[in-house]
């Protein structure tokens, strides 16, 4: 019997554990999930809690709770991977062995890597953050906001675009966007990566009177100036900042022989193997590609890897319609006013998005409310 | 012409979000001034925006050299 070990419990490495459990016997295989959180997170909702829309008891569930009673579950951080001896390490350096190792282990916002972004700044990036945020915008009654992105890279691309949007509206219900002037700035030249999406969203930011800063970078926060300062030289002084964190992968894995300095593990674009490694496979945040860090990226890739580890258990080689990942991830643009847009795209085939419509927002909160019984559990 | 040597380098193809654009800024803000880093685009857009950054950031554009079915952009951190 061989033994799989998937670092990480939330949408990658549920999908992939549970997958895994249904399409191997449990002669094939001893599969365990190894999570530092007891709880999994859905985190495209936190981008709600800030305007008070989103009950945060709704957005966790048990990890257990999630994974096929087959799936052996140990809640622990992992604080080291040695590739050698086919282990990794918990806290009190018991070792777990493995023959396959797949490495889900998502990505983290950082702070602290900027200079007074962790005092000046908010984001909603997390459950406590997004919480403060939700108090600091109960006590906002007008003023310069700067929302932005703090540093790269981050997850969910366009949230930052969707927090903007969903705060004008939230602001005009306060009574106090007319006492406020919202900047949205963005590290390149158009208001979002995929030009189609930028035609809309610009149009949109100057209908609703915000203002744009384009080729902004962040390079440091003067709490007690209130100014945001770029790389490339702008200053933009605010009341309420709202910049997004640069992102890490797990701790272990950050210098590791397998990932770069930030923890990003080097993967292949296809096969999603850990590069010069057989029995290993990242997907998700975790890997260094340069591809949407989003819970859609990994449950798009999870089939490809659940094949490949099937395969590589049985010696056989994996079935070429599930082998390569395509690039595949799907996702929701809220525009705000209960609109938004849904974009879907692979590395061959760019996104064309609708116009925002009320259709797509229905859709997402359908998705959001749905997901516990589709996605981690590997039903979709 | 002497052999550029690549600190670091990204395939970016048909990476349509974060784009190649956003990648290449990556790359250069985790590197070492000195670093030639480099990504790879299909996307026609690159070639107005990312020189358009390397010049706005004040780091120096090496080459748009033709690869595949792609370019490669490289570029120097430079502070």
């Amino acid at each position: 019997m061989k033994k799989i070990l998937i670092l990480g419990g939330g949408t990658g490495g549920a999908i992939v554990a549970n997958l895994l459990a249904r399409k191997l016997t449990e002669e094939e295989a001893d599969i365990t999930v190894v999570s530092a959180n007891k709880r999994h997170y859905y985190q495209p909702g936190w981008l709600y809690v800030p305007f008070g829309k989103q009950d945060t008891r709704k957005l966790s569930k048990p990890v257990r709770s999630l994974l096929h009673k087959r799936v052996k579950l140990i809640t622990e951080r992992v604080v080291a991977l040695d590739t050698e001896r086919q282990c990794v390490l918990l806290p009190d350096e018991q070792p777990v062995k493995y023959d396959f190792l797949v490495i889900a282990t998502g990505s983290f916002p950082v702070a602290e890597d900027v200079p007074g972004l962790a005092e000046g700044g908010h984001h909603f990036y997390t459950q406590e953050a997004a919480c403060r945020l939700y108090n600091a915008l109960q006590e906002f009654r007008g003023g310069r906001v700067v929302i932005g992105v703090g540093g790269l890279p981050y997850k969910c691309p366009p949230a930052p675009l969707e927090f903007t949007l969903l705060l004008d509206e939230f602001l005009a219900e306060q009574g106090a966007r007319k006492r406020s002037r919202i900047t949205y700035a963005f590290p390149i030249s158009r208001v979002f990566p995929i030009e189609s999406v930028a035609n809309f969203a610009q149009p949109l930011l100057d209908q609703r009177d915000i203002q744009t800063e384009l080729f902004f970078n962040l390079q440091e926060v003067r709490p007690k100036d209130r100014v945001a300062l770029s790389l490339e030289g702008t200053e933009l002084n605010y009341d309420l900042l709202v910049m997004i964190p640069p992102h890490r992968g797990a701790s272990f894995l950050q210098g590791h022989p397998i990932a770069d300095d930030k923890g990003w593990v080097k993967t292949d674009r296809a096969t999603l193997q850990v590069t010069g490694h057989d029995n290993l496979w990242a997907l998700g945040d975790a890997t260094d590609l340069p591809i949407s860090k989003a819970g859609s990226t990994a449950h798009f890739e999870a089939p490809i890897v659940v094949e490949r580890v099937a395969a590589a258990v049985r010696g056989n080689a994996p079935d070429p319609k599930h082998a390569q990942y395509a690039g595949h991830v799907m996702c929701f643009v809220e525009t705000g006013y209960g609109k938004a847009t849904m974009l879907d795209f692979d590395y061959s085939h760019p996104p064309e998005p609708k116009e925002p419509n009320a259709i797509a927002h229905y859709l997402k909160w359908a998705f959001n409310k749905a997901y516990w019984q589709l996605v981690p559990t590997g039903v979709v | 012409m002497p052999a550029i040597n690549i600190t670091k380098e990204s395939d970016a193809r048909g990476s349509f979000c974060p784009g190649p654009q956003m990648e290449l800024i990556r790359l250069v803000r985790a590197a070492k001034v000195g670093d030639v880093l480099a990504v790879l685009s299909r996307d026609e857009g690159s070639r107005k925006d990312i020189p358009a950054w390397i010049a706005k950031a004040k780091h120096e554009l090496v080459g748009m050299d033709p690869f595949e079915d792609a370019t490669r952009f490289i570029c120097r951190k430079t502070h």
